[in-house]
């Protein structure tokens, strides 16, 4: 696998978002019992950050010609 | 017996010196005081026995030697080597143009005569 | 609901199909033509982290926990980012190195350590059993809920039906059977099983289509949707949307990604199909998205499955680890329920193929190798040794198999899936300080490894093992709460008095904090040592290099045809054969007699055996058979201090090289002109003593004639007495010039400096050379003006000077006729003489060469009385006062010398006295 610097760059920055939208108190902020167009807030919010990192990482990697 | 003599030297000193000591051995003298000179009275005359010197202007002796030893017709007149160079490496260079003998200066008057005489009568002795 | 012999006959129809696709993938391997050389099979193989407990036990918890499952599959989501250079570096060390499992990779990374090996080995066998335990407890769950469904027995059965009665025993017999199949049939040099590998990417795809289409049913048939079901759920009370909900569930939150992020890597299954099974670097690339977005995927449906199981079984106590299948069947989609038992078969089939291949692999390589290899060290192995280590495989395989089952028939009722699964992980994420660190801290030791995955196993043996076996009642459960012996500080499950957390969070915790404690507290306490340091350079330092380094640090002998023997009998003959030809035509040898026994080639047998019995008894094989000289750290260092010179002083050499060249090209020069000096001195030496020789001879030559013949002639006698005088004296002052040209030019020369009137000397110089003129008959014109010249000078020396120039005239002025003119002048603050004659002149090629010493004019019929050092010396005299001397001449005009000196300046004259203005000539 030959990434370049700015693409491996962009993956840890993808890894450190991760940490902060589903590790850090930022978590708290979604974890009530609310509901948001029928679904609890937090699946939608634990998916939503999980589909978002994922895309992520596949256009930053697929991105990257080398 | 005579024989006749040619002296080649640029020092006339040299010359009157030798020509006195060939004279008192009853040798007729012709003499030269350069190389080409020497050359063109080789062919006049037909001298027996050649004194050369070395360190002449215009021709010098070895270049005489050598030239006259490549003539066939004189290819057995004895040349004697008279010089004030008197390195190995020059008498050796002598020799093998074809010098019979070498003797340097200052010269003693008597090896001088000697060698002539024996130089002389060598031809005679059907060596 | 199903009668049993339909459940084997699909089973077994499943199992073929995967069996049919590993061979066929086998064979266009065999072929050349991979089928799993695409990047997507790759990232679906890699979903095996998938199990039975994703399958069916995160409904389970996701039932009695909410959102508690997701960790597990977040951890790997993030972790995947950094692949970029975690596992790119793990595969290009694992490629070069020929590393087969993970114990390979810890035991090469500390050294090549056979000890490190075995200890991972067995770490990872105890801690995985526990993990096939469950797959087998699925599988026959699953079998029972179809055969027997709706009289499941959710208390659990296990440890009551006698084992030959057992399913769950001949499901592990079939497995095993199923597993040697796949992955023993030949030993492999790079340990690579492409068929299995195909299969678990098929079956990747089949157990996610089967849990989508559950899902799909649970949410879309079921209910109307997920807003649909989230009300139902909500109404119903069975909703739990929020995470802080257990007891310390933040804590878990954080610590179960921990857990995952490290499993995903350090399961010995992950292990061989992220890193062995990879067969090319670029295949990392797509798995960093595709792996996450497979987990995201297969994961959508499981809380919607929990709800609408929990909507559906309320009020029974059906195990919500069994929704998954107990769900269609509940609502009698016969169709849909086969799907789902073979999604959950195929997810549970796949862990525990690739599980107990990769551990078969460790426990022979690495665990049975060693023990064999001391014992050889006594006595003869056996001829062919390719069989024996498959014997070994696949005896290791029906071990593990049987293992399994023994745990889940002893214990694997006492917890759910989910727990079980993650006692597993936090035995292999021992592993993780060992391994991460290693790949990026060139310091850490063979004894800090030791230490830290002896203390994490040791804490993770205490806090998790010791309590399950506890709470299955073999062990007193008083111990859990009292702690051993009564000591309370030391309770298994809150240890050193640390509570709040449950009991993976806790053992987590310590066992971090020991094993990297211990890792880094022995890491630090001793300087690495060569084997060390040269593998953690290999290690760290993977991406740095192109080409495989470290094939350098080896002093030895070897005997290529030994090395050949042993690839012979550990790989077999044919293979070691090829890979040896290979070998010897990458080195450009002939054959493989005539490679060189160098420390490239030992390296490469080392490797090539590393694929079958792996690296650290490998090295061993080949330093049995070299003589192997172990080299000290010291020496290392000298080696490499040497090389780092050697790197440096060639550039200095360049330097010095090019200074050289050019220091040379001088002294070359010098030395030419050194030998020209030479030559010219020769010449000088030959010149004086012919012309010493010469008069000399005369000398002798009358003396002797007028001593041996007292009767020559008076006239004749007078004239050779008047030769012998003459020459004497032109001896003498031969003898007189030489001398002094030689003071003069050797610099020992006295020098006066006087005020001197020049008019006053060449009057002087005319009445000295009077003699001479008369005897030629010559004629002298003055031409000298009324102001005095005065020049500092040595007098005597310019008298010199004006004598040899006028005697010079004379002589060369022809006889009678001669006329010299001389002439004084004063130009721009410089005194010129010149003496001119009328006599041949000098030629202009002569013109040069006048000055030099022993030239002596040619041309002229008359040899001229002259030593050839006169103007040589006047020159000297003139030049060394500054002056200048030169000559004018046309053939047949006569020659004109003129010299002129600086004049003394007015202000300063002083005539008559002694001025010593100049430093004598220092030559």
């Amino acid at each position: 696998m030959h990434h370049s610097i700015l693409t491996r760059q962009r993956l840890v920055g993808i890894f450190l978002l991760g940490l902060l939208l589903l590790y850090s108190p930022a978590l708290t902020l979604f974890d009530r019992a609310v509901e948001w167009a029928g679904f609890p807030v937090s699946y939608l919010y634990l998916f939503g950050v999980w589909l978002l990192l994922v895309v992520l990482a596949a256009i930053t990697v697929e991105a990257d010609n080398r | 017996m005579s024989k006749k003599v040619l002296i080649v030297d640029d020092e006339p000193n040299i010359v009157l010196s030798v020509e006195f000591l060939m004279r008192r051995e009853g040798h007729e003298v012709v003499t030269a005081s350069d190389g080409q000179e020497a050359i063109d009275l080789l062919a006049s005359t037909r001298p027996d026995l050649m004194i050369l010197d070395v360190m002449m202007p215009r021709k010098n002796g070895f270049e005489v030697c050598a030239e006259v030893r490549a003539d066939p017709a004189l290819s057995r007149m004895p040349i004697l080597m008279l010089t004030a160079k008197g390195r190995e490496a020059e008498m050796k260079k002598g020799i093998s143009l074809g010098a019979d003998a070498y003797i340097t200066k200052p010269f003693s008057t008597h090896d001088l005569v000697a060698k002539v005489h024996e130089l002389l009568h060598r031809e005679d002795a059907g060596d | 609901m199903l009668s049993t012999k339909l459940i084997v006959v699909y089973s077994l129809l499943y199992l073929g199909l995967l069996f049919a696709i590993a061979y066929w993938a086998d064979r266009r391997a065999d072929q050349q033509r991979s089928v799993i050389s695409r990047p997507t099979v790759y990232a679906l193989s890699l979903a095996v982290y998938c199990t039975a407990w994703t399958y069916y036990g995160s409904v389970g918890r996701a039932a009695a926990s909410g959102v508690g499952f997701l960790p597990i599959y977040l951890g790997p989501t993030l972790i995947a980012a950094l692949w970029g250079t975690l596992l790119l570096k793990m595969v290009r060390i694992s490629k070069t190195q020929r590393i087969t499992s993970i114990a390979d990779f810890i035991a090469s990374r500390y050294g090549k350590s056979q000890l490190l090996g075995g200890i991972v080995t067995v770490i990872a066998v105890l801690g995985v059993v526990p993990y096939i335990a469950l797959q087998l407890k699925a599988i026959s769950r699953s079998v029972t809920i179809l055969q027997s469904f709706p009289d499941v027995d959710s208390a659990g059965t296990a440890g009551t039906i006698p084992i030959l009665q057992d399913t769950a025993l001949y499901v592990a017999l079939l497995l095993a059977a199923f597993t040697i199949l796949f992955g023993t049939r030949h030993l492999d040099a790079s340990e690579r099983h492409e068929g299995m590998v195909a299969a678990i990417a098929f079956e990747s795809i089949v157990k996610l289509i089967a849990f989508l289409a559950v899902g799909v049913f649970a949410t879309f048939y079921l209910h109307d949707g997920f807003a649909d079901l989230f009300d139902k759920a909500e109404l119903a009370g069975f909703l739990k949307p929020v995470i802080a909900d257990e007891r310390g569930s933040y804590g878990n939150w954080y610590s179960l990604t921990i857990l995952a992020a490290f499993a995903v890597m350090m399961l010995p299954r992950q292990f061989q199909v992220a890193v062995v099974e990879n067969s090319s670097e670029n295949h990392l690339r797509r798995a960093v998205w595709m792996f996450p977005l497979y987990l995201l995927l297969i994961n959508i449906f499981v809380i919607p499955i929990a709800l609408a199981g929990q909507l559906t079984f309320a009020g029974t106590n059906m195990d919500a680890d069994t929704f998954v299948l107990t769900l269609p069947m509940a609502h009698d989609q016969g169709g849909l329920s086969l799907l789902a038992f073979i999604g959950g078969l195929s997810a549970a089939t796949g862990m525990v193929i690739v599980e107990t291949i990769a551990l078969s692999t460790m426990v022979c390589n690495d665990l049975v190798m060693p023990g064999l290899l001391s014992r050889w060290k006594r006595m003869a192995p056996e001829a062919d040794l390719s069989r024996l280590l498959l014997r070994i495989r696949r005896g290791a395989i029906i071990v593990i198999l049987l293992l399994g089952y023994l745990y889940f028939h002893f214990a694997g009722e006492a917890y759910a899936l989910v727990s079980i699964g993650l006692i597993s992980f936090s035995a292999v994420a021992q592993f993780a300080p060992a391994m991460l660190i290693g790949l990026y801290w060139r310091g850490g030791t063979h004894a800090g490894a030791l230490a830290g995955l002896l203390a994490g196993f040791g804490i993770w043996l205490y806090t998790l093992l010791l309590p399950s076996f506890a709470k299955s009642g073999w062990l007193p459960g008083g111990m859990l709460e009292h702690g051993p012996f009564g000591i309370e500080l030391l309770r298994p499950q809150e240890l050193f008095g640390l509570t709040g957390m449950n009991e993976i969070t806790h053992c987590l915790f310590w066992s971090m904090v020991f094993n990297i404690g211990a890792y880094l507290f022995f890491s630090l306490r001793r300087a690495p040592n060569v084997h060390e340091t040269t593998q953690a350079t290999l290690f760290v330092d993977v991406l740095k290099h192109e080409r495989p380094p470290g094939i350098g640090l080896w002093r030895g002998k070897a005997e290529v045809k030994e090395l050949f023997g042993l690839a012979e009998r550990f790989l077999g003959a044919e293979r070691a054969r090829r890979a040896f030809r290979q070998y010897a035509a990458r080195r450009e040898a002939e054959d493989v007699s005539s490679l060189p026994a160098d420390a490239e080639t030992v390296h490469f047998a080392e490797t090539l055996l590393a694929g079958a019995i792996g690296s650290a008894s490998a090295r061993v094989m080949v330093a049995s058979v070299t003589a192997e000289e172990a080299l000290g750290l010291d020496e290392v260092l000298d080696i490499l201090d040497e090389a780092s010179q050697i790197r440096a002083y060639s550039h200095e050499l360049e330097q010095k090289s090019i200074e050289l060249e050019a220091a040379s090209r001088e002294l070359k020069q010098a030395n030419e002109q050194l030998k020209e000096i030479d030559r010219l001195k020769d010449d000088f030496m030959s010149s004086v003593t012919h012309e010493l020789r010469t008069p000399l001879a005369s000398i002798r030559a009358f003396s002797e004639i007028l001593f041996d013949d007292p009767k020559v002639a008076l006239e004749e006698r007078r004239r050779f007495l008047g030769i012998i005088v003459s020459e004497t004296k032109r001896l003498s002052r031969l003898v007189n010039q030489v001398l002094d040209l030689a003071k003069i030019e050797s610099g020992h020369a006295d020098w006066g400096a006087e005020s001197v009137d020049v008019a006053e000397l060449i009057n002087e110089g005319i009445q000295v050379t009077e003699q001479l003129f008369r005897e030629r008959g010559a004629r002298v014109e003055c031409d000298v003006p009324e102001r005095p010249c005065v020049v500092t000078v040595d007098r005597d020396r310019l008298m010199q000077v004006l004598v040899n120039l006028l005697s010079n005239a004379v002589k060369f002025a022809p006889a009678d006729e001669g006329i010299v003119k001389l002439r004084l002048s004063a130009e721009s603050g410089k005194c010129r003489v010149s003496v001119s004659d009328n006599g041949p002149g000098i030629p202009k090629a002569d013109q040069p060469h006048i000055f030099e010493k022993f030239h002596q004019g040619s041309g002229g019929s008359d040899k001229p009385v002259g030593t050839g050092l006169g103007l040589p010396i006047s020159r000297r005299i003139i030049e060394h006062f500054d002056g200048r001397i030169w000559v004018d001449s046309a053939p047949r005009n006569g020659a004109t010398f003129t010299f002129e000196l600086p004049m003394k300046r007015n202000s300063d004259q002083r005539v008559g006295k002694t001025d010593v203005e100049e430093s004598p000539d220092s030559g």
